[in-house]
């Protein structure tokens, strides 16, 4: 496997404020790489050294091991898609797939023969003519990415390009994008806040909060295994509990929460009595026989969602915890007002330390 | 035609053009059917309405149409005393005109060399300083647009308008003192030794020409400024992650993005500077030609005023020449640069 792009303790800073700190990172030749994290996190910004619009403050950007240091963005092989587009309303949709063609001073009729094959590609044959403002949103984003990739990048950069999209075209989209990766085979490296988006797409994703990189891991294990507590709090539905490490059993260790002494996988080794979040998901707890399990509480709400139904609890000190069953359990859940008794298995409850808890 | 009938001509065009624009309105509203918003009247009250009404008609017919149409009806009537204004000698003719070509009002054989001279250089040089002028704005314009942080651009913005605080006169004499003999540039000509004597800017039309392409200077500034201004700083971006040299992005992204406000200043400066009057007389010197001083000379020299009307609106047509040419270079309509 060789790298297509390697960040080396890469910082970004705008006067006295961090924009970024210390991102390492190594991506893949071919790779669908996704930068996952809440507004104002960093990801544009860290796009942006990347594609060279920035100069990191500290740190290397590495392109197949060459240094980017110096090289503008018109030198690098990257290309971007901008958050807005930034399509060209001055030019057809044909001269703006061409642009970057024609600035390499390739000929008008060889030129305007590539803008024909990418618009097949993008799934819009013969409409080269239009003007930008007649396209939909959805036609728009498949020219922006024709433009870019009109110029053969080894690294397509997207920058939340599907934000302005409605929910129904996003979901279309996804597919697509993932679909034209494949035909073309480069590496995308794309910028989202919506966890489904980078699950969904990405062959790995690096979670960002205030500008550190938290975990660069594939989609199930940042779900299963989270590394900080603000990866677990991010990445899907989860139930918190913060409280003090009481002692350890193994791979176990037992937390004092406000619901009692609880029981989770202290995969970061914590001592004794440093602070620590137990993460709990919806779907790791389950009901049990009244008087029995580890927690008790009060149902407040249950929703029904097909597959699933959410129900929430009240338990002691107020605490709402979040449950979802599924199959027959759901069928035979209690009411909202009854009491109900829940259990669950201690390896699939996770313990992470305190800090950059409540970040996102 | 007699001329008594063009006075029928002058009033009655404003009365006709005020009725077509109101039968246009109400055939509009009646188009809407039944269910139209309901319109400026019902909206105002009559007071406002006929208020606003009578004062855009006023100001339209007294500022604009009428003195343009008696300035047209002037040019093409003969020089006669007042008394025998309207009698039988007052016909039209197309004497001024001919003048103007020939140099005389009877005779076509010889061209009026120094008029036409007059008036074919003062549209070439308006063509070269509004050209200028382009030149040197484009760069401020563009900086100042997307380059300068907010406290930079105030500052500039300030140092551009603070000259114009100057009467237009003032500016054009301060220039004559700056171009003179012992002038500030020929003083630091000298002492760098460039020149042991001074050089004369004056007669050599130096003075007039900056002196113009400055007068109208901010025109162009702020009609540029204001359509960089709107473009999207990710469009520069989106060019030069393509690969685009900073030419190529301002040749065919900045340019196209701002050739509405490029139409709006390149008229307006050009036009203006065809027009302007002060300059010229003060920058000029012994032996320039600049149309407007002789337009001039027609009215307080001369004492003919049919003649210098003549004159006057062979300029004002050149200039709609010019107007109409730029908007067909730049594939534009009248209503985009008026924005
Ligand atoms: N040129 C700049 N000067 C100063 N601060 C900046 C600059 N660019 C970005 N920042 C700051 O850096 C932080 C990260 O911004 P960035 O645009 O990278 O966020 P983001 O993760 O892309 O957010 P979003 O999801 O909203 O687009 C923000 O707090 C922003 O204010
Ligand atoms: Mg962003």
């Amino acid at each position: 496997m060789t790298s297509a792009l390697v960040l080396d303790r890469v910082s970004v800073r705008f006067g006295g404020f961090t924009a970024v700190e210390d991102a390492s990172l190594d991506i893949a030749q071919g790779e669908f790489f996704s930068f996952l994290g809440p507004s104002g996190c960093g990801k544009t910004t860290l796009l942006r050294a990347i594609s060279g619009f920035v100069q990191p403050s500290e740190g290397r950007v590495l392109f197949e091991g060459r240094d980017m240091r110096g090289t503008g963005p018109n030198e690098r092989p990257t290309a971007l898609i901008f958050q807005n587009l930034a399509l060209f309303p001055m030019m057809s949709v044909a001269e703006n797939i061409a642009y970057g063609l024609r600035v390499r001073g390739m000929g008008k009729r060889e030129r305007l023969a590539r803008a024909e094959a990418l618009l097949e590609l993008i799934a819009l044959p013969g409409q080269g003519n239009k003007r930008i403002d007649e396209l939909s949103g959805g036609q728009k984003q498949r020219v922006a990415i024709a433009r870019a990739l009109a110029v053969e990048p080894k690294i397509l950069l997207l920058d939340e390009p599907l934000s302005a999209l409605d929910l129904k075209l996003r979901q279309h989209m996804r597919t697509e994008l993932r679909a034209i990766q494949r035909r073309v085979g480069i590496t995308f490296i794309y910028i989202t806040h919506d966890q489904g988006e980078a699950l969904t797409m990405s062959d790995r994703i690096a979670v960002m909060s205030r500008g550190v990189i938290q975990q660069i891991s594939d989609g199930e294990t940042l779900y299963h295994q989270p590394r900080t507590a603000f990866v677990a709090g991010f990445v899907g539905e989860n139930n918190a509990l913060p409280g003090a490490v009481l002692d350890r059993d193994g791979d176990l260790a037992r937390v004092q929460t406000e619901l009692g002494p609880l029981p989770g996988r202290n995969s970061r080794q914590l001592a004794p009595g440093s602070e620590a979040v137990l993460f709990l998901r919806p779907e790791a707890l389950s009901l049990v026989e009244p008087g029995a399990g580890r927690l008790a509480g009060t149902v407040t709400g249950r929703a029904f969602e097909g597959a699933t139904t959410h129900l929430t609890l009240r338990c002691g000190g107020g605490r709402a915890l979040l449950l979802s069953l599924s199959g027959a359990a759901a069928r035979q859940a209690p009411e909202p007002g009854q009491e109900a008794w829940l259990d669950y298995d201690p390896e699939a409850a996770i313990l992470l330390p305190r800090e950059g808890y409540g970040d996102a | 035609m007699h001329s008594s009938t063009g006075q029928w001509v002058i009033l009655a065009v404003p009365v006709l053009m005020v009725l077509a624009l109101a039968t246009l309105s109400w055939r509009e509203r009646r188009a809407l059917g039944p269910d139209a918003p309901p319109g400026f009247i019902a909206r105002n009250g009559w007071p406002v309405a006929s208020f606003l009404i009578l004062a855009v008609v006023l100001w339209t017919v007294f500022m604009i149409v009428l003195p343009l149409l008696s300035m047209i009806d002037l040019s093409f009537r003969p020089r006669l005393p007042p008394a025998q204004w309207g009698n039988a000698r007052d016909i039209y003719t197309l004497d001024h005109y001919r003048f103007f070509l020939f140099g005389s009002n009877t005779s076509t054989d010889s061209w009026n060399v120094t008029h036409l001279k007059a008036f074919g250089l003062t549209i070439l040089v308006s063509i070269l300083v509004t050209a200028l002028d382009f030149c040197i704005c484009y760069p401020v314009a563009f900086y100042m647009a997307k380059v300068a942080r907010p406290a930079r651009l105030r500052l500039m913005m300030l140092m551009l308008i603070a000259p114009y605080w100057v009467n237009e006169l003032l500016r054009a004499f301060a220039f004559r003192l700056l171009f003179s003999n012992q002038g500030l540039i020929n003083r630091v000509l000298m002492s760098l030794g460039l020149t042991d004597q001074p050089v004369d800017f004056i007669a050599g039309d130096v003075a007039l020409y900056s002196g113009l392409a400055y007068a109208y200077l901010l025109m162009m500034m702020f009609a540029l400024y204001n359509a960089i201004e709107t473009l999207d700083r990710n469009l520069i971006e989106a060019a030069r992650d393509l690969g685009a040299p900073w030419w190529h992005i301002h040749a065919f992204i900045v340019i196209p993005h701002a050739k509405p406000g490029i139409g709006s200043g390149a008229t307006l400066v050009f036009m203006l500077t065809a027009g302007s009057l002060a300059a010229p007389l003060i920058l000029a010197g012994p032996r320039s030609l600049w149309f407007t001083p002789i337009v001039y000379d027609r009215f307080y020299q001369a004492f003919n005023w049919q003649q210098g009307a003549a004159y006057a609106l062979i300029l004002l047509v050149a200039c709609i020449i010019f107007v109409l040419g730029v908007l067909k270079l730049f594939r534009l309509g009248l209503g985009e640069i008026a924005k």
